[in-house]
């Protein structure tokens, strides 16, 4: 268990160092914030409210997935120098390497989604969600950065340059947009429901929007923690398995 | 090798082969390593000394063959093998962004100290490598002389039986080198097993009690230094031939391969131990006719000579 303690410790402190990271999962998240509620929120009609009340989640959903994905970049940066070896030849498990990205992952995360709060109260910003449901909404968008963070050490382990695993964030970035995040669903055409109604941010949204806005939730948060336990039960064997494979 | 040592031997591997894909990386590697003692494995690039080093130290496994290291096995004992080597790589595996002796603490703790003992160790080593000063610093900032060392020390934290160093000196500067093979010198006294691997006869003749020579996955030579360069002749005679129908000719009249051939200047090179009797000898054995040799010289051999010469037979 040490070794799952050490590492995260040891991603943690990278993060912290990798000056680049620090700037861009912080100012990016913030930067996002005012542009979505000064350049598209006049614009955008939504239904509920200010504007800035509707996209506030929706935008931790994007910076949330934007952060997680860069562990795909840290993983691919540790499969690729000598490290690596050297952490198996210490019979170190893969797992415990792994773990501690997916560890500093949320990490910088939760900093991120503080720094976004902080900008959208400045803003406007006003949920009207006590405690429990705080801690629900939170809850909710550290598991599927958790669970994203895990689908991106995957893609890390399947990519053969940190360049290449940039490229799942591009894929990780775009997944908001096909879903209620930023623009109610029945706006979009047709063809595209089946694909927003059924994708993980949807219920990730729309649970957080509910519970922040005390709202009737219905069945989102359920839906989320499944998607959430789904792609988890996926990523995590599948991790161990490229890992193994990667390193024979 | 003579008898079987009273605690075995520190690392014993009969038979190893590998390949990948089509290519022949280990052809059958026989190798006994006697504890305590400096091994180097000799060879030039591509000849499969990288591949040796990973399978004796369990991160890659062999296609047939057995290996025991520090009396276990490599497939079946991995992580025993694993707890009893340590591995310094070509590449050094360090983090940049972190100082030289969080690197350090890191590497003791997921070795199984305690906080406080990973710390004190960390300490020890970098005393013990010359880098107290920069131990604070982050290895980003290290030269590529220290971070070697540091990567030396990483493998250190938990006294290992057996060190496995995959070409320690390359790419240093000829200073680096000396510091490194200082370290190596001390980690032999210290009475650990050191099992290296070197494209430098000088260097294994420096460090090693015991050379093996590879060479496309065989080993072709093995023994003392002082054995191995008895084997091979200390000088080279280079002949200038008349024209390229004369070079082609006492080409191939050379017995086991010339050291250099070049025919654009028209050059042989052959082994010979320097004697004006071996030198006549080999005068009319190449060139019994008298007419197609222009000019000769004797010359000292180099050591990459000496390797050539091995690596022809």
């Amino acid at each position: 268990m040490s070794d799952y303690a050490v590492l995260a410790a040891r991603s943690i402190r990278l993060s912290r160092r990798n000056l680049d990271a620090v700037i861009v999962s912080l100012a990016l998240p913030v930067l996002l914030m005012l542009v979505f509620v000064y350049f598209f929120g006049g614009a955008i009609e939504s239904g509920t409210g200010t504007y800035v009340t509707y996209v506030a989640p929706g935008v931790l959903i994007l910076c949330a997935g934007y952060g997680a994905s860069m562990t795909a970049t840290t993983v691919t940066g540790d499969m690729t120098t000598g490290i690596v070896d050297r952490f198996r030849s210490m019979d170190t498990k893969g797992t415990a390497l792994l773990a501690g990205h997916v560890a500093a992952s949320t990490v910088r995360n939760a900093a991120a989604t503080a720094a976004v709060l902080a900008v959208a109260f400045a803003v406007g910003f006003r949920p009207r969600a006590d405690v429990p449901q705080w801690l629900a909404a939170i809850g909710i968008l550290l598991l599927y950065v958790v669970a994203l963070s895990w689908l991106s050490a995957v893609a890390g382990l399947l990519a053969t340059s940190p360049e290449a695993a940039g490229g799942f964030t591009f894929f990780v970035l775009f997944l908001p947009y096909p879903s209620s995040a930023f623009v109610p669903i029945d706006t979009m055409p047709g063809w595209l429901h089946g694909f927003a109604e059924h994708q993980p941010v949807t219920p990730v949204i729309e649970s957080m929007r509910a519970l922040l806005l005390d709202q009737p939730a219905g069945s989102a948060p359920w839906r989320a923690l499944a998607w959430c336990a789904g792609l988890l039960a996926l990523a995590v064997p599948a991790c161990a398995l490229l890992f193994r494979r990667r390193t024979r | 090798m003579d008898s079987t040592p009273a605690e075995g031997w520190a690392i014993e591997a009969r038979g190893l082969r590998k390949r990948y894909g089509a290519v022949r990386v280990l052809d059958g590697l026989d190798l006994r390593v006697r504890p305590g003692s400096v091994c180097a494995l000799l060879g030039p690039n591509g000849a499969g000394k990288t591949t040796a080093v990973r399978i004796l130290t369990t991160l890659t496994a062999p296609d047939a063959g057995r290996a025991r290291v520090a009396g276990h096995d490599v497939v079946t004992a991995r992580s025993r093998v694993r707890r009893a080597v340590s591995l310094t790589g070509q590449y050094a595996a360090l983090d940049e962004e972190q100082t030289g002796e969080e690197n350090l603490r890191m590497m003791g703790r997921l070795r199984g100290l305690p906080r406080r003992q990973a710390a004190r160790r960390a300490a020890e080593l970098l005393e013990r490598f010359g880098l107290t000063d920069a131990g604070r610093r982050r290895v980003v900032t290290y030269s590529g002389g220290m971070r070697r060392r540091l990567d030396i020390a990483a493998g250190l934290t938990r006294d290992p039986e057996v060190v496995f160093l995959d070409e320690p000196t390359t790419g240093l500067d000829p200073r680096s080198r000396r510091t490194m093979w200082e370290v190596v010198a001390s980690l032999a006294e210290s009475g650990v097993t050191v099992f290296l691997t070197t494209q430098y006869l000088e260097e294994a003749d420096q460090l090693a009690h015991q050379v093996a020579v590879l060479d496309r996955g065989r080993l072709i030579a093995e023994g003392a230094p002082e054995e191995l360069k008895r084997r091979v002749a200390a000088r080279r005679l280079d002949l200038t031939l008349v024209d390229r129908h004369a070079y082609e000719a006492v080409h191939a009249r050379v017995v086991g391969g010339a050291l250099h051939a070049s025919p654009g200047e028209l050059l042989l090179s052959v082994p010979t131990d320097g004697s004006a009797a071996h030198v006549r000898a080999l005068l009319d054995e190449l060139d019994p006719a008298r007419v197609e040799i222009a000019r000769f010289t004797v010359q000292g051999a180099t050591l990459d000579d000496v390797f050539l010469e091995l690596t022809h037979e």
